[in-house]
């Protein structure tokens, strides 16, 4: 079975004024379709740089990025957001909902990008808040919303479309504990009951036990990668 | 396994349509959000446009109906005319008058022995005399002239008849009224057949002029139409210093357009002779007007003028494309955030780019659509008060909004240029 993510010797090298900085320096990772990954590491020590590249807003230096069957290395900015548009999903830390449109609106947004039509993204959309709890709130606007309905609103943006992989950077950053464990098993139920392959960046230990594997970064290389056993224990 | 199954059915993998793309209407739908998201903002852009919009449509289309205005008025005044006038003749000051010989009636026998494919000549003498009929008095121009004034002037009667060769030949106290001068001394009640007085002497009324509009000289329709002799000798005086009969003015008509150089030309050399002047011109103390010519630079100063209120009209447009351009570039900056999670999402950068293109052409030309409703106010006030014809013409609002339009692409571009080369992570990262 090919892997859903597959990354080989992957750099980074930004050019500031005369210093270059190494943010990654050979990373290899391989994520298996359906897995839930925390990446987890200092600021500082390139895992927001392995999170952009995992999205495709970014290029590596060098290396291999396989994504689902497509080398996303050596794709123009188009292509990466083709890509970004079909294969993956989007939460940020701080929502990132369109402030004046509904819930609904909001999840069908990225939608439009890939020419999907109009019933048919409204059907998406509204089976995505479904899913995570927002059923009932489908015309209600963000400022409406509380901090831990509006991520639940960006994280049914980010599944609405089918993608491949979803990427959460620090999704719970902005919560308080009791939402954020809300929002970390809304997550683990829809790793488990939709087989979704679901990344979470933090640097959150308790964040990351959520999580069935925990790809640990430090100056730009991977320095532990494991299951984490608590959860398994669990199951 | 069978519940993960059953679930994942809810959201298939999406099957990619071949025509997939960006709708426009949806990027319209997202350019009409921000628009109505900050109104105020949003209107006070637009007034930039509105009011360069509406100065061009109104001045346009006011330049164009004084052009229209002067042109019919001129026009009235037959354009196969030629109006022979005292005095040298204009070479950028007002014609000289003073010390001038007086055209004469000699003058006039000269070009009748010419021979001329012309109707006329036809003397004309002016004067300003006190008007009275019995319920009204007014200071006013009574015009001498002969029969056929009326055929050279292609004069309508309203009423009654113009006086005849037969009154000229006698001097008959009979007159014949302009609309405007009938309507100020009768009202609306009959004038053929009353007496008026000009001056101290009393004249018959025996006719009354369609109304036909002004020219340069005054508008017939305020004047008073006697017998040329009755004015030279009776009513006026009319002998020049030398002890010959003033004329103020000669007119004659052109029968066919093609002859009016060659006609114009005979005139002046015909006068020139029997005034004892250079044959070149050098020392003319008469001008001829050519009705025609004058019409013609006329109306390119009449075309000129409105060009240039419409280019004055056009640099408020400027200033309102520059007010588009700096609300735009203000929107980018303040949407960096929005356009790094649409970019994120996946958003081409050519998608940007129409969006932020799509909202600045919708604020210029919604604003372009307001100004020529504005703009179309006062022309259109003034058509139907009769104030002043003033029809708004489709050249100047398609102009209008194709400016408006390219206005909006031209000042749209740059900020929608910016918000298109975002680099989706640091937009994504903007406070």
């Amino acid at each position: 079975m090919t892997a859903m993510i597959t990354i080989e010797g992957m750099t980074k090298v930004y050019t500031m004024g005369e210093f270059e900085v190494h943010a990654l320096r050979g990373v290899n990772v391989e994520i298996q379709s359906g897995e839930f990954v925390a990446i987890m590491g200092p600021s500082g020590s390139g895992k927001s740089t392995l999170m952009n590249m995992i999205g495709c807003l970014d290029t590596p230096t060098a290396g291999r990025y396989s994504l689902d069957g497509i080398e996303v290395a050596s794709l123009n900015d188009n292509e990466l957001s083709t890509v970004r548009a079909k294969k993956l999903g989007f939460v940020f830390q701080q929502y990132m909902l369109l402030p004046r449109q509904t819930a609904l609106a909001n999840v069908e947004m990225p939608m439009v990008y890939r020419g999907i039509p109009a019933t048919e993204r409204k059907r998406r959309a509204t089976v995505a808040l479904d899913l995570v709890g927002m059923g009932n709130r489908l015309d209600h606007r963000p400022n409406e919303l509380s901090g831990g309905q509006q991520q639940r609103v960006a994280i049914a943006r980010a599944l609405a479309g089918s993608p491949s992989v979803i990427l959460a950077d620090e999704p719970t950053g902005a919560l308080d504990s009791t939402t954020s464990e809300e929002i970390m098993l809304t997550l683990q139920q829809l790793n488990r009951e939709q087989g979704l392959t679901i990344i979470i960046v933090t640097h959150e230990a308790d964040i990351a036990a959520y999580a069935d594997r925990i790809v640990t970064i430090r100056d730009g290389v991977v320095l532990h990668d494991r299951k984490n056993e608590a959860h398994h224990d669990n199951n | 396994m069978t519940t993960t199954n059953n679930k994942r059915q809810i959201l298939l993998p999406v099957t990619e349509s071949k025509s997939s793309g960006l709708e426009y209407r949806e990027l319209l739908r997202v350019s009409m959000d921000s628009l109505m998201a900050n109104k105020l903002r949003t209107f006070l852009t637009m007034l930039g446009v509105i009011i360069g919009v509406a100065s061009v449509v109104s001045l346009m289309t006011l330049g164009n109906g004084a052009s229209n205005a002067i042109t019919n008025q001129f026009s009235s005044l037959g354009t196969n005319n030629l109006t022979i006038l005292p005095g040298r003749p204009n070479r950028g000051g007002p014609p000289g008058q003073i010390g001038v010989q007086p055209l004469t009636m000699t003058d006039v026998k000269t070009i009748q022995v010419l021979k001329l494919p012309i109707d006329g000549p036809v003397p004309n003498f002016t004067n300003q005399a006190t008007l009275s009929a019995a319920a009204a008095e007014k200071s006013g121009q009574v015009l001498g002239t002969t029969a056929e004034y009326q055929g050279v002037n292609t004069i309508v009667m309203a009423s009654g008849s113009f006086f005849t060769e037969g009154n000229v030949q006698s001097a008959s106290q009979v007159v014949v009224l302009g609309s405007n001068l009938k309507t100020f001394l009768f009202g609306s009640g009959e004038a053929v057949g009353e007496s008026i007085r000009i001056n101290s002497m009393n004249l018959r009324v025996i006719g009354v002029l369609e109304a036909k509009g002004g020219n340069p000289f005054g508008s017939v329709d305020d004047q008073a139409l006697v017998p040329i002799t009755l004015a030279q000798s009776r009513l006026f005086a009319g002998r020049s210093s030398s002890g010959e009969l003033r004329v103020s003015n000669v007119t004659v008509a052109v029968k066919n357009t093609d002859d009016i150089p060659f006609v114009e030309e005979r005139l002046k050399m015909a006068l020139r002779d029997a005034r004892k002047l250079n044959a070149d011109g050098t020392d003319d103390d008469f001008q001829v007007l050519n009705q025609a010519s004058f019409l013609t630079s006329l109306t390119q100063v009449t075309s000129l003028l409105t060009t240039f209120l419409a280019a004055v009209a056009g640099i408020s447009l400027l200033v309102g494309g520059i007010g588009i351009m700096n609300i735009m570039l203000v929107s980018v900056t303040e949407r960096t955030r929005e356009i790094g999670l649409r970019r994120a999402v996946g958003a081409q950068s050519n998608d940007i780019l129409l969006q932020f293109m799509i909202e600045a052409m919708v604020l210029s030309m919604l604003g372009g659509i307001t100004g020529v409703v504005v703009g179309s106010i006062l022309p259109i006030i003034l058509t139907i008060t009769k104030i002043f014809e003033a029809p708004v013409t489709l050249s100047s609002v398609v102009i209008s909004l194709t400016v408006s339009l390219a206005t909006g692409l031209f000042f749209g571009i740059w900020p929608a240029r910016n918000a298109a080369q975002l680099n989706p992570i640091q937009a994504l990262r903007h406070e």
